[in-house]
């Protein structure tokens, strides 16, 4: 793994029992990079974020290697480790930020006491440095009267703020690797924005690795540099935004991208249709065997039917699985030759 | 935060008030005198027209409201018709006696109730969370005079280890009152553990669902760490609203188990006083027994307050 990694996940499988929810789920992630995750619900964005952090829910297996190397080098696989050596990596090299900011905080304690809590916990700092600290990380996120919103509850708090309050938590011990699943989609618009910039400054400041989740290909254009596309469990495609956005191969991705692409409904007076994917996203298991998308997809052919290999489409400082996608009939490939 | 609590109070005092009229009203409806009742069929008519006059019941009825209300108020609830006993000091006795019994049945059932409920949630995929579960089911079943008469057949009839009944005052004899109090407490606590301890488990099961709860591990604290940390205090409140009316339960509940192991509490001065018709004295064991019940509710809702900050503003 060399040195600017942060985060190396190889052919990670999750599993409910005999059915599988992710399946050789590879990529790397360089120190100060931003990387989106992208796909439909239920495309298994979020257990790859669990799986890293070694939340899974109860029932769910993990198989593979995922790697961090944060404080110290990246020596151990994180599924291997027990419980007691993960809880150490969480909230310090490694942290996340969720959705519902609503429901995230604990009702019954203050937000300074949150704070300065995962600071105290992984002994980064002493009691009373904790506390002043936690108000300057609260002023970092933008709340007004910083000191006033360390005193107060969060139910006294809007959901923005709230929100702001966990990234402060989640930027505390300046972690190596933040991860943030869908931070804004509660959010309104007028806040998404604001919160985004947080999250981009905060990571610029500390150089540290970002994997951000969304199923918003607007969010990934705003704040990160290469976006993993991912569908049925698999990451069907990744590379820079520009490039798979502007120039998708895989044929999933293309139909997002045209799903996403507002400007045919822009300004006209007759209601063009706007485009969508046909089908819909199968239960958790359902996939079909080969490639996961073919069952929804105009090109698929019966090679389809044997999962397609990972094809590069250039080099790239994260490694191979950082640039290229998985798709026999690939979208642009006409015009490649 | 104080205008909540001035509400409660206020409710409180009101509650009181309106309990007051209700207990005083209902005694006065129940058909009969009495002084009539007080005195059997056979008194002559000079004897109860005498009792009347010296008990006051001859005056308006708001005069005796009044006057029954301002005895209350300076604990002194007046004297029995027959022997002339004052009720005061006995109420005083008997409630002593209940307070020991529903003290320590509510603190051993809490102390039971607690860990058990936290294990059965922890634990509850695991067979040994099952199993307790059912058992807790079996011990919210058994009524807890049904618990006290099975325990005295063993205990003290088959085994003879523990005395089937009676009371001692601790001060005068330490052991033999513990020895008369196991009982009567573990039959009432155990009922109330085993419901305490099913709430316990779906409070704590709820909060383990809890958003906050991932946050909480996500910073990096170890799952039980976590539920202490962050879960307890918002599981407790619903198991406080539990709490709180489980003690009146037990406080109303005791009547039946302080006549099984023969205990001198306020349930067995109150089937005594109705046994007797001795109607002053009913009236101030039920009116004691409302001001408790009340109390408990304000406390409870003091409660809240301490545990769960989102209510002192009443904002969600």
């Amino acid at each position: 793994m060399p040195d600017r990694t942060v985060l190396r996940v190889d052919g990670l499988d999750v599993h409910a029992g005999s059915t599988p929810l992710l399946q050789d789920v590879s990529f790397a992630i360089d120190r100060g990079e931003r990387v989106g995750l992208i796909g439909e619900s239920g495309s298994g964005k979020s257990l790859t974020a669990l799986s890293v952090m070694g939340l899974l829910p109860e029932g769910l297996g993990a198989t593979g290697d995922v790697r961090l190397a944060a404080r110290t080098p990246a020596e151990h696989n994180l599924l291997a480790l027990g419980e007691r050596a993960l809880a150490r990596m969480r909230g310090d090299g490694m942290s996340m930020v969720f959705q519902e900011p609503m429901t995230a905080l604990n009702p019954t304690m203050r937000v300074g006491a949150q704070v300065a809590e995962v600071m105290l916990l992984h002994r980064t700092r002493s009691r009373r440095a904790a506390r002043e600290r936690a108000v300057e990380l609260l002023e970092q996120v933008g709340l007004p009267d910083p000191a006033h919103v360390a005193r107060a509850y969060p139910h006294e708090l809007s959901g923005g703020q709230r929100q702001r309050v966990v990234l402060a938590i989640a930027l505390a011990n300046d972690p190596a690797l933040l991860i943030c699943d869908e931070p804004t989609t509660a959010l309104d618009v007028t806040v998404q924005a604001t919160v985004l910039d947080l999250v981009v400054r905060g990571v610029e400041a500390r150089q540290a690795a970002l994997l951000f989740i969304t199923h918003d290909l607007g969010v990934v254009a705003t704040v990160c540099e290469r976006v993993l596309v991912m569908y049925g469990g698999r990451i069907v495609e990744a590379g820079p935004v520009q490039d798979v956005f502007g120039d998708p191969r895989h044929r999933y991705t293309q139909g997002l991208v045209a799903a996403s692409d507002l400007s045919g409904a822009d300004g006209r007076r007759e209601r063009a249709r706007l485009p969508t994917i046909p089908g819909s996203v199968p239960p958790a298991g359902r996939f079909p065997a080969g490639c996961v998308f073919r069952t929804r997809c105009a090109h698929a052919t019966d090679v389809c039917a044997t999962p397609p290999p990972w094809t590069p489409r250039g080099e790239h400082p994260a490694g191979a699985t950082a640039y290229g996608y998985a798709c026999f009939h690939p979208a642009g490939g006409e015009e490649d030759g | 935060m104080l205008l909540r609590v001035a509400h409660r109070l206020t409710v409180l005092l009101v509650s009181l008030a309106l309990a007051s009229v209700v207990v005083f009203a209902f005694m006065r409806v129940l058909p009969g005198d009495p002084a009539r009742v007080a005195l059997g069929v056979n008194a002559s008519e000079e004897a109860v027209r005498a009792l009347r006059t010296q008990f006051g019941l001859d005056r308006p009825v708001l005069v005796q409201y009044v006057d029954w209300v301002g005895g209350l108020l300076t604990l002194d609830p007046g004297v029995e018709f027959l022997s002339r006993a004052p009720i005061g000091p006995q109420i005083a006795d008997r409630l002593l006696v209940t307070a020991w019994l529903v003290v320590s049945a509510m603190l051993l059932a809490l102390v039971v109730a607690v860990p058990v409920g936290l294990w059965m949630a922890l634990r509850h995929r695991h067979w040994d969370g099952i199993v307790l579960s059912g058992l807790s089911q079996v011990g919210v079943a058994v009524p807890a005079f049904l618990a006290g008469i099975l325990m005295i057949s063993v205990f003290a009839v088959r085994l003879g280890w523990l005395p089937s009944g009676g009371w001692v005052v601790p001060a005068q004899d330490p052991v033999g009152f513990a020895r008369r109090l196991a009982m009567p407490a573990l039959s009432l606590a155990l009922v109330q553990g085993a419901v305490l301890a099913r709430y316990v488990r779906s409070a704590v099961l709820d909060v383990l669902r809890e958003d906050y709860l991932r946050t909480a591990r996500a910073k990096g604290l170890r799952p039980v760490q976590a539920l202490v940390r962050h879960g307890l205090r918002n599981a407790a409140v619903p198991v406080v609203t539990v709490l709180g009316l489980q003690l009146a339960t037990l406080l109303i509940g005791a009547v039946v188990v302080e006549r099984v192991f023969v205990v001198p509490g306020l349930g067995s001065l109150l089937l005594d006083s109705v046994a007797k018709r001795e109607l002053l004295t009913v009236q101030a064991v039920v009116m004691v027994l409302v001001v408790a019940v009340l109390v408990i509710n304000f406390v409870v809702d003091l409660l809240y307050l301490l545990i769960d900050p989102r209510l002192r503003t009443g904002a969600r």
